[in-house]
């Protein structure tokens, strides 16, 4: 084979790739079907009981209640990314409920002072998960599950056996949980703030970018000279936050609170994320399809006892759903590669 | 005028193996400078220690003219040497640009990534090179001469000032490989330095103008290319006595105890034939990546081939089947030993008791005690040393471990052994342990199928050498007819080609 021939053979086939975009739509097809799924099953808890959809209470509740899981899911999914897992998110959350609940109770802080309070604690205890990982060289899986133990620890020796008061709330906090703009819950409103931004910043940003390479390949990310501990460290730090916001919005919409908030939360959030097509095994994914795969699951939540599904049922639901989702994200990952090795053969 | 770089005297140690005792290397704008030596010779660390992956322990490191001390790969690609390693590194889920400009891509006034202005520089990028890769597509699946490609593209846009391709043309075929070479020498007169290891003499001859020759981590020669001669290169490679490091016990050779015909794994290997007797060792050699490594395991059943057969005595070996090929009596000893050769957190005990674990048994019940009686045993016949047999096999040094995994083997009494790189990584004084061990076991009608990157280890051991090139048997040597020289020399070149 002349060199020219080997050349021409190569533009065949790097041309031939193109068939890459029926791989494409079939990920695409992943948010577009979470919407359709998402669409289907209200109207279908809808049409067994109206008032699920529309009354004034049950539209509110219908598009304000995703807006934590969506919140800490998207925080999850940045660790995720980078090919970590942060089970603490649950416990950060319950904290970052009393902190902000004591505060109200013991001092007369304005409210935003106490939100910018219980946002900076979240990413402290965040902090904390991102310099373990990060500088003991121990897998985060570790790591995160003994601070998700330690942070619930701190929360029963603080909270003990009370519990928030709903008195202890102002009202204006409680307002603003309850308040919709043009009918959507301001809550809704922030939520999807927060999927612009960090879809933003994971898509239009270098540090974002970094993520995704360092989950793609943690070897590569070493020799190619990426800041792989700030790298690291940095989604620790925003799924702190970001689960400290759902604390936040867990306490505007309950207004109470035990030792209890959040427990168990992690799961929902890695659901969400993998779910809405994060890659388990980092390097792949998108926010807006964690937003839709987190809208997605806490709106199952609701329908399931609408619709009188046992609630024993609902877990399992949840528990298939994660299954159904991982196992098609392989599928495609073989297809992909299977796809790719044509491309290279032909 | 100061040099591009220079390193002088550079050690560096890994617990107690010393990978570089004194290295020596200068590089001038520029030129290309081949880097060559066995494996093992200590390149790769080399390589690894100028791109600031490692540290090193002792020595000088200039840059042009001035001392610098890396204490990460970004050190040292802000410094200007980009490294294109053996392996390509690229990012399987990002683009093909996005590959290349990951850190540093271009933001548009809005501070938002420019994907049209990275889009457009890749393309460039990309063309200068004389290839059209999609800068879209990403990085997954591409071959490795396109990932080549990227990495090099990769090099050129970080503007370096010293390029390095560890072995870049292993896996290329004819056409790549003049590609690359074009390349190589358009950075040259681009006056940039270049280091380029290959183990390809006519590569190493065609392109660069200086080869320095490493052996055993030392610095041996820097030569012109244009004053030496392929065989004076290759003596200063091997140049050792090797005779008596190896006290090779005579063994009576009997039947054949394997045979393997025309196994075929295409684009792996190709038309394998040869047989290996009962008390014979018989040594696979030729470069990493030559796929010798590859047909021990289609042998024992962890790979899959083709076509072709192998046999045990006579009995068929079972394709694709280890547990099969263990039944019938062979026992493998891979290359890697952390990762394919036994359990690392297990005791030692339990490792070596892994392999017979049903026969030793009672009922389906297997008890601690019966491991340790047997344990005991085999640590005290290969001379294991640890302090108890309860102690965790990933605690024990390189050579105890492999000590541990031959005793694993071993316990199963095998007609046929096959041992991958037995020694890579030990220590000299338990290296010849082990050599001791293999030897010994061919004495008692053994046959051993061995596998090493180590020509001494070869020529001190084996009874027979084959020598593989790129997936095929292409020379043999009986033991007295085996030169380092001879098997380098059939080791770097393709046969020649007899006109028909």
């Amino acid at each position: 084979m002349t060199l020219q021939e080997a050349q021409s053979s190569r533009t065949a086939a790097t041309t031939a790739v193109p068939s890459r975009s029926v791989v494409e739509r079939l990920i695409r097809a992943r948010e577009l079907s979470l919407v359709i799924i998402i669409i289907a099953l209200i109207a279908g808890t809808a049409g067994a009981q109206p008032s699920y959809l529309f009354s004034q209470g049950g539209w509110r509740d219908l598009l304000r209640g995703p807006a934590m899981l969506i919140v800490v899911a998207i925080g999850e999914a940045m660790v995720i990314l980078t090919r970590n897992i942060d089970l603490s998110v649950g416990s950060i959350l319950g904290l970052t409920t009393y902190l902000c609940g004591d505060l109200m109770h013991l001092t007369s802080l304005p409210n935003v002072v106490i939100v910018v309070i219980g946002l900076a604690f979240g990413a402290a205890l965040g902090l904390i998960n991102g310099l373990l990982v990060a500088f003991l060289n121990v897998p985060s899986l570790v790591i995160t599950l003994g601070t998700q133990y330690a942070f619930r620890g701190v929360a029963v020796l603080w909270i003990g056996g009370r519990f928030i008061r709903p008195e202890w709330v102002p009202n204006s906090f409680k307002h603003f949980g309850l308040s919709q703009i043009l009918t959507i819950p301001w809550l809704l409103v922030v939520a999807v703030i927060v999927m612009l931004a960090s879809g933003w910043f994971l898509s239009s940003r270098r540090t974002g970018r970094e993520f995704y390479a360092l989950g793609s390949n943690p070897d590569a990310a070493i020799l190619y000279g990426l800041r792989t501990r700030q790298l690291t460290l940095i989604p620790f730090v925003l799924s702190g936050l970001l689960a400290g916001l759902g604390g936040i919005i867990y306490l505007s919409i309950f207004a109470t609170g035990d030792s209890k908030v959040g427990f168990g939360f992690e799961f929902q959030a890695i659901a969400a994320a993998v779910v809405g097509g994060v890659a388990i095994t980092g390097g792949s994914g998108r926010i807006w399809g964690v937003a839709l795969g987190g809208f997605f699951l806490a709106t199952l939540n609701t329908a399931l006892p609408v619709l009188n599904v046992p609630s024993l049922w609902q877990q399992a639901v949840v528990g298939l759903l994660i299954v159904a989702a991982i196992t098609l994200d392989r599928a495609l990952f073989v297809a992909r590669q299977r796809q790719a090795r044509k491309a290279v053969h032909a | 005028m100061s040099h591009l770089l220079e390193i002088r005297g550079v050690k560096k140690s890994f617990g107690a193996v010393a990978a570089l005792v004194t290295a020596d290397f200068v590089l001038d704008a520029g030129s290309i400078h081949a880097l060559v030596g066995e494996n093992g010779a200590g390149k790769s660390t080399l390589v690894k220690i100028i791109g600031g992956l490692h540290g090193r322990d002792d020595g000088q490191f200039l840059l042009e003219g001035n001392p610098v001390n890396f204490h990460s790969t970004a050190a040292a690609k802000d410094a200007g040497i980009a490294v294109i390693y053996q392996e390509p590194t690229l990012f399987p889920d990002l683009s093909v640009a996005e590959n290349i400009f990951v850190g540093r891509q271009p933001y548009t006034n809005y501070g938002t990534i420019d994907r049209a202005e990275m889009r457009r520089a890749t393309r460039e990028l990309i063309g200068r090179l004389g290839v059209s890769i999609d800068p879209d597509r990403e990085a997954r699946g591409l071959s490795i001469a396109d990932q080549q490609i990227v990495e090099i593209a990769k090099s050129i846009s970080l503007n370096a000032k010293v390029v390095i391709m560890d072995e870049p043309t292993a896996s290329l075929s004819g056409a790549e490989v003049d590609r690359l070479m074009g390349i190589a020498r358009q950075l040259r007169d681009e006056d940039k330095g270049l280091i380029f290891i290959s183990h390809r003499f006519d590569e190493v001859f065609s392109l660069c103008d200086t080869i320095t020759v490493m052996r055993d981590g030392a610095y041996i020669a820097t030569n012109p290319t244009s004053a030496v001669t392929e065989d004076e290169v290759i003596r200063q490679m091997v140049g050792r006595s090797v005779d008596n490091l190896f006290p090779k016990q005579e063994a009576k050779i009997g039947d054949v105890v394997l045979d393997v015909q025309a196994l075929t794994s295409a684009g792996v290997f190709s038309d394998v034939s040869f047989q290996v007797r009962s008390g014979e060792i018989v040594c696979l050699a030729g470069l990493v990546g030559a796929g010798r490594s590859e047909i021990a395991r289609a042998i024992f059943g962890v790979d899959r081939y083709d076509s072709g057969s192998v046999k045990l005595s006579h009995n068929e070996v079972p394709k694709h089947e280890p547990s099969g090929a263990m039944k019938l009596g062979i026992g493998f000893v891979p290359e890697d030993r952390r990762k394919q050769g036994f359990a690392l957190t297990a005791s030692v005990q339990t490792n070596i008791a892994l392999t017979i674990r049903s026969s030793l048994a009672k009922l389906g019940i297997l008890t601690s005690g019966m491991e340790v009686s047997n344990a005991a045993t085999w640590a005290h016949r290969l001379q294991v040393k640890t302090r108890a047999l309860d102690t965790e096999a990933g605690m024990l040094s390189g050579g105890n471990q492999q000590k541990v995994v031959l005793a694993k083997w071993l316990a199963t009494e095998p007609k046929l052994l096959i041992v991958d790189e037995p020694t890579r990584g030990i220590d000299v004084g338990t290296k010849a342990e082990v050599h001791r061990l293999i030897s010994e076991l061919a004495g008692t009608g053994v046959a051993v199928l061995m596998i090493s990157s180590e020509l001494p280890e070869v020529l001190g051991m084996a009874d027979r050498v084959l020598v593989v090139h790129e997936g095929r048997i292409t020379e043999e040597f009986a033991r007295e007819d085996a030169t380092p020289e001879a098997v380098m020399y059939a080791a770097t070149h393709a046969p020649e080609v007899v006109p028909t």
